[in-house]
Order: C-alpha cells, then structure tokens, then sequence
C-alpha cells in the first residue's frame, strides 16, 4: 500500500489549520487564498445546484456570507460537538443558529442551515474536507490520514464525535492528539530541554491547562484540566450583549430581531477586542437603523474590569492542574502560551500571577505563532506516528485522561473506576453479579466525571450484559473490561467467568452517532473511487477560478469600486485577464499562481467592501449590490502569508 | 530485556516462529511485538514480589518499554500488533501507576498475596442495580474508626460541626480555628507516623520467609485501614480550614 502524507489538523473553534513535517519541521500548509488559517465557517450557497443539494462553502468565503445570509452559516461548530439536546440548547442561546424543529431526546441534534440540517460532526466534516483538499492539492497528490487536535478536557463523547468528523470527510484519523500537548510537542522541537512545562491554552472556544515533565524525548503529561465552555467567544458576547443593552436603552432600537445586525455588531466587538490588546482604548461607531449613532469609547482599564470574571475562571482549573501534579509554581520551569486570547495583556498578567513568572524573572513562551502552534504540534505527532523523521523518531507522548471514569453503583453514587491523570492508554477490571435468582440481564451505567452523584456526572453510555447464564442471585461472575485508548475513548469487554461464556454486549452511547449514520453521512464518497487525481484537482481549481472570476466581474457595479484608484482598477484587470488566460491550460500550479495574483489585487477591494457591509447590515439595509463572492480580508489577526506552491 | 521470572510454557513467534516464553513481550529473535501474556505488575517491569523499590530505575524501564511498546510506534501495523500494542501499553500504564505510589503497591501485593480485604458484600437484593462487591467492602472498611483515636475523633468531629455552623452564620471564631489548626497538625503527625511503620513492615515482608511474612501482611492492612481513616479526617479538616 502506497503510504502518502500524514498531515496534523487543528480542528478549531475559529479557525482551523493543517500542517506537515517538511523533512525535520513542522510547516503549515497555506490555503488557495494563501492564507493559513481557515475560518471554521460553513455556508451554504444560496444559489441552488439544479437538482441536487446546494454548494457548501468553508473558510473565507462562508465567512462573508454571515452578514448577507446569515440563516446559511454555521460557526463555533466546535462547541457543539457531542453534546446532547440540552445542552445545544443552552449554548445556541449565544448564536444565532436554530436547531432542526422535530428532534427526540437521545438523537443527535441537528442544526437548521437553510432548508438543511447537519449533525454538527457533518460540518466539522465539511471544514475538514477542506482542509485536506487544501493538502492534497500543495502535495499534488491524495491525503487520506491524519492526526487531529481536541481540547484535553473534552470528554469521550466529544472526542468521538471529533473522530467521526474525520471518517465523514474521508480521512483516517490516526489519533486524535490534546491540544496543549500538542504545543508543548512543537515547542520542544528546537530545545532540547528537561523540566516541567505548564501550557496555558485559552481559545475561541475552550480552555485547556496542562502540566507536562519532559525527560530524553519523552514528553509524560503529569495533570489537565480546562473548561470546554470558555474561550474568547465569552469575551466576544460580553462585548455584544453590554452594546445590544446600551442600543436599546439609548436609543431604543432593538437590534437582536435582526440576526445580521448583530453579526455586524458582533465584528465590531471582535475588532475593538483586538485592538484592546495593543491600544488603550477603542471605539464602537455604528449607524442605526433609526439614523442614530451608536458611539461609544471603551478605555481598556472598563475592558479588563468588564473580562475579570471570564479570565479568573481559568485560575481554578490552572491551580487543580498543579495541585494534582504535585508541583507547586515554582516547580513549573516554563510556561507556554497558546490561543489566540492569551494575545490579551490583561490574560498575560493573570498567568506571570498564577505561575509567578514576573517574580522569578521569567517570561511566558509566546515565540511561536498561538494560532499556528497547535496545528505545528500536530504535524509533529503525525511524524512520529509516520516513523518518518529522524527528529521525531525519539520523541514519545504520553498523555493522559482528562476526567475520572466511574459507574453507577446501588444509591445513584459514582464509584471511580478510572481517575483522571491515569496515562493512556488505561485500564480497568471490574466484576458484577446478578441481585435474583436466574438473572439473564445486567445493566451498567457508565460516567465520567469528578462529582459523587451519578446525575451530576456525564453519562458516556449504558451497557447490556446479556446472556449471562441462569444461576443463583450471586453466583454470576462477570468481568467487565474497561479500556481508554490512547486518543482518550472508551472500549468495553465482558466475560461471564464461572461459565466462561463471553456475555454478549450491548453497547448504546447516550449520545453520539451509531456507526451506521456515521457511514451514511461520508461526504462525497467518489474521494475514494479510482480516478484521476491530478484530472480532478484541475477541475476544482478551473472551477474555483470561475467563482473568483464571477466575483470580480460584478465588482464594478459595487460602490466601493469607485473608491480604488485608476491604477488599482487595472491591476485587477490585468489579473483578471491573466487568470482568464491560464485557466484554459491545463498547468494546476500556475492556475493556482494566478488565483493567488488576483486575490492580492482585489484585497483592498475586498476591505472597502465588506467595511461597507458591515455597517449598511446594521443600518438594516441590503446588500444585493454587494459582490458574491470576492476572497475578503476581514479580521485575520495576522499578517498575510505568501502563497506556497511546489 | 524483560526478565523472565517464571518458567513458561515456551510459544512460537506468530511472526518469525522461533520458540520464546509466553511471558515475553517482543520476540527476541524478531523483535515483533507479542500477543499480551497475563503477567502481573511486578512482571511487567522484571521485578519480584517486594515492597522496597527503586523508583529512579522504575521509571526508566517505564519510558524504555513506552518507547517499545507504545501505540504511537504501530500506527501503521497490523490490526493484530496494534491491538498488542494496545493492551500492552494499558497494562504497562496501570503497573507504572500502582507501583509508583507506595499505597497503592502495597494494597496490590497484598492482594496478589491473597489477603482477605474485608468481608463479603451481602447478595443484593434490588434485582435492577448491580452490586460491586469490591467497592461496597472499601466504604465498609473506611469507616472505621481507630479504636485508640475514639476520643479524639468524636471531639474533632464536634469542632468540625461547630466550626461549618459558624461558617453558615458567617461568623469566623479565631479559637476554634486554631484548634483546629493543632488538630490537623497532629493527626498528620499520625499519617506520618503509619507511613514510617508502613515502611518497617515492608522491609520485614521483603526479607521475610513464609512464617515472618504473615504477621507483616496482617500489620499492613492494618495500618492502611488506619491510613485511610486518618487521611480523609486530614482533608475535611483542611477542607474546612480552606489552607
């Protein structure tokens, strides 16, 4: 069998990356558009493919679509993953998505996008799919495995469903790697260093803490905590929520009837967020729909009062890290910084008090990019699972579960079967019996969780031993087997010892997919039919070329057309034609070259207009003029990266 | 290598077919990874039954056989050798994480040495619920209290009791508090003092025969019982305390 690239892919809330090894490092492997970071937005076209389903658009583009079509986009899928009815519920409060009307407790909850609903493992699968195209068309060639990140703190369910993303958009997820652990990996590329590491990780949507030992390679997680239901989306509604507020009490214009306002509105905090992180103040300036302005300073001293709450919360899972580590924080020789929120200085100050940094003359790594390192971190997983490099050939992760593992005993109490910390993978042995006489039938309930009660902990699934043979109450002896792999999952064997009948078992996770609709939701399976690759990558770059195409030639009837210079207006012109040209060849790379060309001449372009957007949605106004589909450059909180072609 | 310390029924390599003992976990003549023999922890690492250990060199041989061993080296393998590796890394994980901890060691050995840890659970009588007979004699056993220490106990308790009353009205009694404190301070001493004596049973066990063994193993369980009491009254105290 032909082994090709194992590619690293950091799943993320807000944006997602995937990264290879390029002999012995790890390097990001840029977009059509050239830039690395792919927005985890999924939207649907609103132009219907006759017949069939409409198109699915990721990253940039879908990204645009928020304020125009806002009922057709999904994003911070992520906070989604294997969570129950309940809970979407709850969390859906934040965004603007609905969920499908006619789902039953116990089923997967599906999102409303348009006149579709998707499973959020599906749109996870589209950002994915992505993502490997991304790969295959820098490689020239198929990528078919891969190693994904998640939170160290997600639970199975969300690891699973994680998991089954990966199998739905045709990859073989060949482990799925914690995100902390994976930036301690790409930090400990380059040096060479024994100690103990603590990695703070606070993103878009979570937050992570993990202590680490690192001794001749081998990389031994000591302790994780975290929260997978905090991260800079909290800091993003606080921002929204107070501005919704002072709309309607100033100038009474309730702005939450009109879901792409608020995705206005929800730039603009977003945009005053990071502009906090390096000014002393920023401003909301936003025209009504009544004619009003909106005006309002934020100093950053109200900004880092207003975020106190939502960074402390990071201090007690920070502080239970150590505690179960044994280390106190001056143990911890290096501290390293992950996610795009620790770029807040408010977040840094908390992190040089927790671990005191400042005190003993230390600073907290940040030398790698926080929105790159995690995806680097992977790739170099995915070397050492290739056996590839020599630089990885040493290396060794071992990491460990999260949450205690329990079952539910007489009394509704937990007893701990596995507890959290344990290396994976782990196991453990337990033996039951039957409470009457000829019991065929054992129920077990299993749990992770830290709580006493069985109702405070997460359900993971409950099992059927059936089969057991007919015996006295008590007689029956029954092994149960409980395993967690090392990508953190759950497996379960049972025996019945005194007949030495292996009990059959039944196995129905509370939440999540059978393996049966997992296999039902592979997107696109003609992936995997024998046919030319490089044929099709061709057609899908000749097709890209035309939506870009499409885009630009209705650029002159949008108003922000006038605002560019005679000079930039033929730029894009000649960039046009060129493209035009190219694409009838048949060379990929420089179809490729020549997309990239264009979407720099149309960059400014593209700013004017989605600035106009955003302010002509909160006035409430259309934006049938507004282009379709020009590559925009909202918000990437880093500097543009040059395209890299092969 | 591993050692091997028990004669075993020699096996064929399922890969090179050179005969080996079953309690192997690489064939040494082909190096391939073996299906899982049923070794306990001590095996795991090439060590014999004993309670004193070199925990430096322990985890070394943990890191060199998670070098071997570890998922992370089959993950292009076969299905068999992964599942292998699997099993064999999870057992390695547990042996690693029970004889690290000297409490835990010692609760294992004792009940690979066949000590009765408590007496059976009645048959359940709810036909719904599963009993988990191991458990349920853990809670039964920790809820013991020390016979020497009843006084003491019953007057810690009260304290306790009177100081989350205060606590409730909101009211902070400075007295109370350092009593407490002393409280603490003694019943660790206590802790510290059956780790010590934990330690002398464990040389006697190790260099013991048969006969000096059984007093040990009955002394040991003894003062994990003790432990157990004491460590949990430690950390409601400093529960409570909240230092």
């Amino acid at each position: 069998m032909a082994e090709g690239h194992v590619v690293g892919i950091d799943l993320g809330t807000t944006n997602s990356l995937v990264a290879y090894m390029e002999g012995d490092r790890p390097v990001v492997i840029p977009g059509v558009d050239g830039s690395n970071l792919v927005p985890s937005v999924v939207a649907l076209d609103p132009i219907t493919a006759k017949g069939g389903r409409p198109t699915v658009t990721v990253g940039n583009s879908a990204r645009k679509a928020l304020i125009e079509t806002p009922e057709r986009v999904i994003y911070s899928v992520k906070r989604l993953m294997g969570r129950d009815l309940e809970e979407v519920r709850t969390e859906l409060k934040f965004f603007p998505f609905r969920l499908a009307g006619d789902i039953e407790a116990g089923e997967v909850p599906r999102i409303q996008l348009g006149e579709l609903r998707f499973t959020p493992p599906e749109i996870s699968a589209y950002v994915l799919r992505q993502l490997k195209r991304n790969a295959e068309r820098f490689f020239g060639s198929p990528v078919t495995q891969a190693v994904i990140t998640v939170p160290a703190y997600f639970n199975d369910a969300q690891r699973q469903a994680t998991k089954d993303a990966g199998r739905m958009a045709g990859l073989d997820v060949l482990r799925l790697v914690n995100e902390p652990t994976a930036a301690a990996l790409a930090y400990g590329l380059d040096r060479a260093k024994e100690g103990t590491i603590a990695v703070y990780d606070f993103g878009g949507g979570t937050f992570d803490i993990s202590i680490l030992k690192l001794r001749d390679g081998i990389f031994e997680v000591q302790s994780t905590n975290g929260d997978t239901h905090l991260g800079g989306d909290d800091i993003d509604n606080l921002l929204l929520t107070i501005a919704l507020d002072e709309i309607y009490a100033e100038h009474g214009v309730d702005l939450r009837a009109h879901p792409g306002a608020v995705q206005g509105l929800r730039k603009a905090a977003i945009d005053a967020k990071i502009r906090l992180s390096t000014e002393q103040a920023a401003n909301f300036d936003i025209e009504l729909p009544n004619g009003d302005r909106y005006q309002r300073e934020i100093p950053r001293a109200v900004f880092e009062l207003l975020i106190e709450p939502v960074l402390k919360r990071t201090a007690v899972p920070c502080k239970q890290a150590m505690a179960d580590a044994g280390v106190t924080p001056e143990q911890i020789d290096e501290v390293v910084l992950v996610g795009g929120s620790t770029r807040i200085p408010a977040v840094r100050a908390l992190v040089d008090d927790l671990f005191h940094l400042g005190a003993r003359g230390k600073k907290p790594h940040t030398e790698l990019n926080p929105d790159e390192v995690v995806a680097l971190g992977a790739a170099v997983q995915a070397g050492i699972l290739a056996g590839a490099s020599k630089t990885t050939d040493d290396m060794l992760l071992l990491d460990v579960t999260p949450l205690s593992l329990g079952i539910e005993q007489l009394g509704g109490t937990v007893a701990r079967i596995i507890q959290r910390n344990s290396t994976i993978p782990a196991s453990a042995t337990e033996h039951f019996t039957t409470g009457v006489d000829g019991q065929t039938n054992v129920a077990i309930h299993v749990l992770q969780g830290e709580r006493e009660l069985a109702a405070d902990c997460r359900s993971l699934a409950r099992f059927d031993l059936k089969g057991i043979p007919p015996m006295a109450a008590g007689l029956p002896r029954i092994e149960v087997r409980f395993l967690i792999d090392a990508d953190g999952i759950l497996h379960v064997t049972a025996r019945e010892q005194r007949s030495g009948k292996a009990a059959e078992i039944e196995v129905k996770p509370t939440y999540g997919l059978t393996d049966e609709q997992v296999e039902n939701m592979i997107l696109d399976s003609f992936d995997h039919a024998e046919e030319d690759f490089s044929r099709r990558l061709l057609i899908e770059a000749r097709n890209e070329a035309d939506t870009i195409l499409a885009a630009v030639g209705r650029a002159p009837q949008n108003p922000a057309w006038n605002e560019l210079s005679a000079e930039e207006q033929a730029a894009i012109a000649a960039a046009r034609d060129r493209l035009v040209l190219i694409m009838q060849g048949s060379d990929l790379n420089a179809i490729s070259q020549a997309m990239v060309a264009l979407d720099k001449a149309t960059r400014r372009f593209a700013e004017l207009m989605m600035d106009a957007a955003v302010s002509s949605a909160i006035r409430g106004k259309t934006m049938n003029e507004a282009g379709k589909e020009v590559n925009d450059a909202v918000s990437a909180p880093h500097d543009f990266a040059p395209a890299e072609f092969k | 290598m591993l050692k091997v310390l028990e004669n075993t029924v020699p096996v064929a390599c399922w890969s090179c077919s050179v005969a080996h003992n079953e309690s192997t976990l690489f064939c040494p003549d082909c190096s391939k990874i073996q299906p899982p023999s049923s070794g306990d922890f001590f095996s795991v690492f090439g060590l014999e039954h004993r309670l004193n250990i070199d925990l430096a060199a322990l985890e070394q041989e943990f890191h060199r056989l998670s070098r071997r061993l570890h998922p992370d080296r089959f993950a292009r393998a076969s299905e068999n050798e992964k599942d292998w590796s699997l099993a064999d890394t999870a057992l390695l994980n547990d042996a690693y994480r029970t004889l690290k901890d000297p409490l835990r060691r010692t609760e294992y050995l004792l009940k690979l040495e066949g000590a009765e840890m408590g007496v059976s659970a009645a048959a359940p009588s709810d036909a719904a619920l599963v009993q988990n007979q191991e458990k349920i004699q853990n809670q039964q056993k920790t809820s013991r209290v020390p016979a020497d220490l009843l006084g003491e106990v019953f007057d810690l308790n009260m304290q306790l009791e009177e100081m989350r009353m205060a606590r409730k009205m909101g009211q902070e009694d400075p007295e109370l508090k350092e009593s407490l404190r002393q409280a603490k301070e003694k019943f660790v001493g206590l802790v510290g003092a059956v780790d010590r004596e934990l330690r002398a049973q464990w040389t006697i066990w190790d260099g013991g025969d048969a006969a000096a063994r059984q007093p040990a193993q009955q002394a040991m369980m003894a003062l994990l019982d003790r432990r157990k009491y004491l460590s949990n009254l430690v950390r409601d105290v400093t529960e409570i305390l909240g230092d």
